[in-house]
C-alpha cells in the first residue's frame, strides 16, 4: 500500500520548470529518505505532496485522496525548512498553539517535548534558541496531531550526531507504529538510515532504490560515493 | 498599544491648551484616527510576519479554515482595539476634559468601530507587502492620504469637486465624520447613520476581502 504516490508531475515556480517529469511512489509505514543537491527539487516536490503547491500539474496522491485535500490536513504533519515556529512566543507556548489547532489534547505538548528532547528548553523564547532547537521545535509541532504521514524538509540541519541519532531513532520508532516519513537531506550518512531513496538531481529522479541496491549498482561501499558516481554518469550521458 | 493613544490625547489637550474649542473640534476625529492608525500598523506588521516567517503557509497546511483564522485574527486584535479605545475616551472625556454635546457613548461607539477598521484594513494590506519594511510605508501612502481628505485638515464639503468625490470614496472619511457628528449634535440625523452603515460595512468586506488574500498554495 502506498502512502503517497506522483504520477507524471511537473511543477513550474515563477516561470522556471523545477520538476518537468516525476513519478514515484512512497509506501506506507517505511522512512523513505529524499537526498540531492542544493537546488534540485526537493522542497518543491515535498510542498506539491503537502498541497501548498501551485503551478502543479500531474497527479499526486496521498494516502488515497490528492494532495492538498481538506481531510488530508488532519493526517499529515509538515517540517518546513526554514522553521516556521513563532519567535515572540516560547517553545511551549508554541506547542499549545499548534495542539489546539490539530486538535490534539495538552498533555501532547509534554509528550513530544520529550520526543525531542526540548523538555530543558520548554519555557525558552524561540529566538533565543539555536537554529537546531528551532528545527525541533518545529518537528515537534508536527508531531502533535499524530500524523499518519509526516513530511520533513532537512529536519537535520544544524544537529551534532548525538542529537541526529537520536532523532533518526525517533523516525525509526514512528515507523514500526506505521506512520509513513518522506525526510529530505542532503547529509549523505543518514541515507543509510531510510529503507529507499530517491535521489534527485535537477528536478529529475535519478534512483529510486534501497541503500543496499544503490551499493550494487554502482559497486562502492559509501553512499556518498555511490551518489557522486550517479551523478557523474548522469553529468557524462 | 494601549498607553500610546493616550499619551498622543493627553498630548493633544496639551498643544490646544490656550484653544480649547480647537481640542473640542478635533479631539473626537482624533479619538477615531489614533486607535484607526495604531491598530492598522500592528495588524498589518504582525500579519505580513506570519506571512514572511513561514507560520501563515504552515497554519494553512492544518485542519484550519481560512475564516477561521482570520475570525481568531479579527477577534484577538478586535478586542485589543477596545480596550485602546476605552482607555483613550475614558481619559479624554474625563481628566483631559473634552466636552461633547452630543452622545459620549455614541462617539465611544465610532471611535471602536474605526479601530475595528484599522484592524480590518491592516489586515487586508498586509497581502501587498513582501517585507515590514514595505508594510509600515502603508503608513504615508495609504493612511495619511485618507488622513488628508477625511475632514480633519479642513471642511470635506469645501474641498473642490474631485477631492469631495475621493473623500466619499474612502472609508476613514466616514470614520472621522461619524466621530465629528457623533460630539456635536445629540440627534441621530441621517448622515450619522450613514458614517456608521458605511464604516461598520467595510469592516466585514476588509476581512472578506483579506480571506481571499490568503493562499493555501502558493508560488
Amino acid at each position: 500500500m502506498n502512502s503517497i504516490e506522483v504520477d507524471h508531475l511537473r511543477v513550474l515556480r515563477r516561470g522556471r520548470t523545477v520538476l518537468p517529469d516525476l513519478s514515484c511512489a512512497v509506501a506506507a509505514g517505511t522512512v523513505t529518505g529524499l537526498v540531492g543537491p542544493s537546488g534540485s527539487g526537493k522542497t518543491t516536490l515535498l510542498r506539491a505532496i503537502v498541497g501548498v503547491q501551485r503551478g502543479v500539474s500531474g497527479r499526486v496522491t496521498v494516502l488515497g485522496v490528492p494532495a492538498g485535500s481538506a481531510v488530508l490536513r488532519s493526517k499529515v504533519g509538515y517540517v518546513t525548512q526554514g522553521s516556521s515556529v513563532y519567535e515572540d512566543l516560547t517553545v511551549r507556548e508554541n506547542l499549545i498553539y499548534f495542539a489546539a489547532l490539530v486538535g490534539a489534547a495538552s498533555a501532547n505538548v509534554s509528550k513530544v517535548l520529550g520526543t525531542v528532547s526540548l523538555v530543558d528548553r520548554a519555557e525558552s523564547l524561540v529566538s533565543r534558541l539555536s537554529g537546531g532547537e528551532r528545527a525541533r521545535v518545529s518537528l515537534a509541532a508536527a508531531l502533535l496531531g499524530s500524523p499518519s504521514l509526516l513530511v520533513l524538509d532537512e529536519p537535520t540541519v544544524g544537529l551534532d550526531p548525538l542529537l541526529r541519532e537520536e532523532l533518526w531513532s525517533v523516525f525509526r520508532r514512528l515507523a514500526e507504529s506505521g506512520v509513513t516519513l518522506l525526510v529530505s537531506s542532503h547529509v549523505m550518512d543518514e541515507a543509510d538510515r531510510c529503507q529507499r531513496l530517491l535521489l534527485l538531481r535537477e528536478g529529475a529522479l535519478l534512483a529510486d532504490a534501497t541503500p543496499a541496491e544503490l551499493r550494487q549498482r554502482t559497486g562502492t561501499e559509501n553512499l556518498d560515493g555511490a551518489f557522486l558516481r550517479l551523478i557523474r554518469d548522469a553529468v557524462a550521458a | 498599544m494601549v498607553v500610546v493613544p493616550c499619551i498622543l490625547m493627553t498630548l493633544l489637550r496639551y498643544i490646544y491648551n490656550g484653544q480649547p474649542a480647537v481640542f473640542e473640534r478635533v479631539g473626537p476625529m482624533l479619538l477615531a484616527i489614533f486607535p484607526f492608525t495604531v491598530m492598522f500598523v500592528i495588524t498589518s506588521v504582525a500579519m505580513l510576519r506570519e506571512r514572511t516567517s513561514g507560520t501563515l503557509e504552515l497554519l494553512l497546511t492544518k485542519p484550519l479554515s481560512k475564516g477561521e483564522l482570520l475570525a481568531g485574527y479579527a477577534l484577538a486584535f478586535g478586542a485589543a482595539a477596545i480596550v485602546q479605545v476605552a482607555a483613550a475616551a475614558a481619559l479624554t472625556l474625563g481628566p483631559l476634559g473634552l466636552d461633547v454635546h452630543g452622545s459620549a457613548v455614541v462617539l465611544v461607539v465610532v471611535a471602536i468601530l474605526d479601530a475595528l477598521l484599522g484592524t480590518a484594513l491592516g489586515l487586508l494590506l498586509s497581502a501587498f507587502a513582501n517585507s515590514e519594511f514595505q508594510a509600515v510605508q502603508f503608513l504615508p501612502a495609504f493612511v495619511l492620504p485618507q488622513l488628508l481628505v477625511s475632514g480633519l485638515f479642513a471642511p470635506r464639503d469645501q474641498m473642490g469637486t474631485v477631492l469631495g468625490w475621493l473623500s466619499d470614496a474612502l472609508p476613514l472619511s466616514y470614520a472621522v465624520d461619524g466621530a465629528s457628528r457623533a460630539a456635536t449634535s445629540p440627534a441621530w440625523t441621517g448622515s450619522l447613520v450613514v458614517d456608521l452603515v458605511v464604516v461598520g460595512a467595510c469592516v466585514p468586506l476588509a476581512l472578506g476581502l483579506g480571506a481571499v488574500t490568503l493562499h493555501r498554495r502558493t508560488p
